[in-house]
């Protein structure tokens, strides 16, 4: 499945705005996305190996919160999208 | 659908007022009684930069009669590039000034009213109460949080924009029957979470397009026209040109506007930044060299071999003639450099060196030092002729 890779994110994904991912489920999928991108993995997941409350994840246009969340199961042709919160502006200066 | 009925009418337009918005009043979706409404409405814009000065000029030339801006910072040179509210002129004085000149001179029926303040706890409810919505046109979460909550706490909608580089995020929070921020990001990112600096700026058009959308919504729930984007988040990434649509739900668990809602006063966030990787504290006993000391260095012709870990661009924009090596690459591409030899590690500001500096030694390098305050101290100490940016 493809994994739409946000701004602020793309740095740790090779600069690539998605990303070709296999997965069963939107777990499966992201698992495999911090396998081929390691460094997305902390962006992602905290401490505990939770999924980061300031990540939000769509699958098409659906909150996975409101579906199955991670054991949301996933097809082929689906698209998920990582949607971090941007605050925009003042910290945005390069420093 | 979410209208501001509670907005009374204005009794009248005069004369002047018909011709000036004569293509509104002879367009059936706004007529006489919509513009009558934008004159009643009472709109408060939170901030006057990227995205406050393109969607209050837009709001002032639509006749909205009441229009508040919040603001406290001044206009700088690097603002210019995209709040086209100010000008080149402005540049040294209070957005707040520059910002109310341009909009009376759009047009003088609407009335400005000047919160020169920065917005907090202590006065967000008080100054909200007085105004039928928000528009969000703020730079940092703190802020975010605070209009939300505020807007959740006061019961009026909170217009939503927010940008980063290219892409932006809009959509209308605080409704009576649709979600707020807090039901997308519960929590702000942690304080923890510093920026890594070699990945800001802002595509200039970017809060115009995403600042004029923010417009859009606002009069549309002024008229109570069509459909707001209210349940809706709507993604633009200015460099593809495409625009998505998520679905926001109301969650009845948000700590602001659930059923059982924790979140009953304001809180004030530190300032902080968003999501752009987890950064060790810099240590504090950090080796470090100033900018005049590498210049009389230079002068005696014993300069150290001088290391630059900011980004390609920036390199282009000035440079001290340093080794780049970005400092997201610094990990991979460290045996380029020799441990063995006196080194120094400079970046714009000194933050991003600093990590490299805490890095290299880590790695066993001994004679590494941090120059303090980077380029731009270089800049402002040394040598005028290399441009700040």
């Amino acid at each position: 499945m493809k994994v739409l890779i946000p701004t602020p994110l793309r740095q740790y994904a090779g600069k690539k705005d998605s990303v070709e991912v296999p997965g069963t489920t939107v777990g499966e999928a992201l698992k495999n996305l911090t396998i081929s991108h390691p460094d997305l993995k902390k962006h992602l997941y905290n401490e505990e190996g939770k999924l980061r409350a300031f990540v939000n994840l769509y699958l098409n246009d659906e909150d996975i919160r409101y579906m199955e969340k991670e054991n949301t199961p996933v097809g082929q042709s689906d698209t998920l999208s990582i949607v971090p919160s941007i605050a925009g502006g003042k910290d945005d200066r390069v420093i | 659908m979410a209208t501001l009925t509670e907005t009374k009418p204005a009794v009248a337009l005069s004369n002047d007022e018909v011709l000036r918005y004569s293509r509104h009043l002879i367009m059936p979706e706004v007529g006489m009684e919509g513009q009558l409404k934008l004159k009643a409405a009472r709109v408060l814009c939170v901030g006057a930069g990227g995205l406050g000065s393109p969607l209050a000029l837009y709001l002032a030339a639509a006749g909205v009669g009441t229009l508040g801006v919040v603001d406290f910072d001044v206009v700088d040179f690097t603002n210019l590039q995209r709040q086209i509210i100010h000008t080149t002129a402005d540049v040294g004085r209070k957005k707040l000034d520059s910002a109310a000149d341009k909009l009376r001179a759009i047009n003088p029926n609407v009335n400005i009213v000047r919160f020169d303040t920065k917005l907090s706890s202590a006065n967000a409810l008080e100054l909200f109460r007085d105004f039928d919505m928000v528009v969000d046109g703020t730079d940092n979460f703190p802020t975010r949080y605070l209009v939300n909550d505020a807007c959740v706490l006061t019961g009026i909608p909170n217009v939503y924009g927010s940008i980063f580089r290219f892409e932006g995020q809009m959509s209308i929070f605080a409704t009576k029957e649709g979600p707020c921020y807090r039901c997308l990001y519960p929590e702000p990112p942690p304080p923890g979470l510093v920026p890594s600096c070699a990945e800001g700026g802002v595509l200039g058009i970017l809060p115009g397009l995403v600042g004029v959308m923010q417009a859009t919504e606002a009069i549309k729930l002024i008229l109570g026209a069509g459909e707001p984007l209210i349940g809706r988040l709507l993604l633009v990434d200015a460099l593809a040109m495409r625009f998505r649509e998520l679905k926001l739900r109301k969650n009845p668990d948000c700590p602001a506007c659930g059923t059982h809602p924790t979140l009953k006063k304001l809180i004030d966030y530190n300032e902080f930044c968003g999501i752009r990787g987890e950064e060790k504290p810099v240590e504090t006993q950090m080796p470090s060299i100033t900018v005049e000391e590498l210049k009389q260095l230079r002068d005696a012709g014993n300069e150290p071999f001088l290391l630059d870990v900011r980004e390609p661009h920036e390199y282009q924009i000035c440079n001290l003639g340093g080794y780049l090596i970005p400092l997201n690459d610094l990990p991979k591409r460290v045996n380029e450099l020799d441990p063995s030899r006196e080194m120094i590690v400079h970046c714009k500001m000194g933050g991003r060196s600093a990590k490299a500096v805490d890095f290299l030694r880590q790695s066993g390098f001994t004679k590494v030092k941090n120059l303090t305050g980077g380029i731009n101290a270089w800049a402002d100490k040394v040598d005028p002729k290399v441009p700040k940016y």
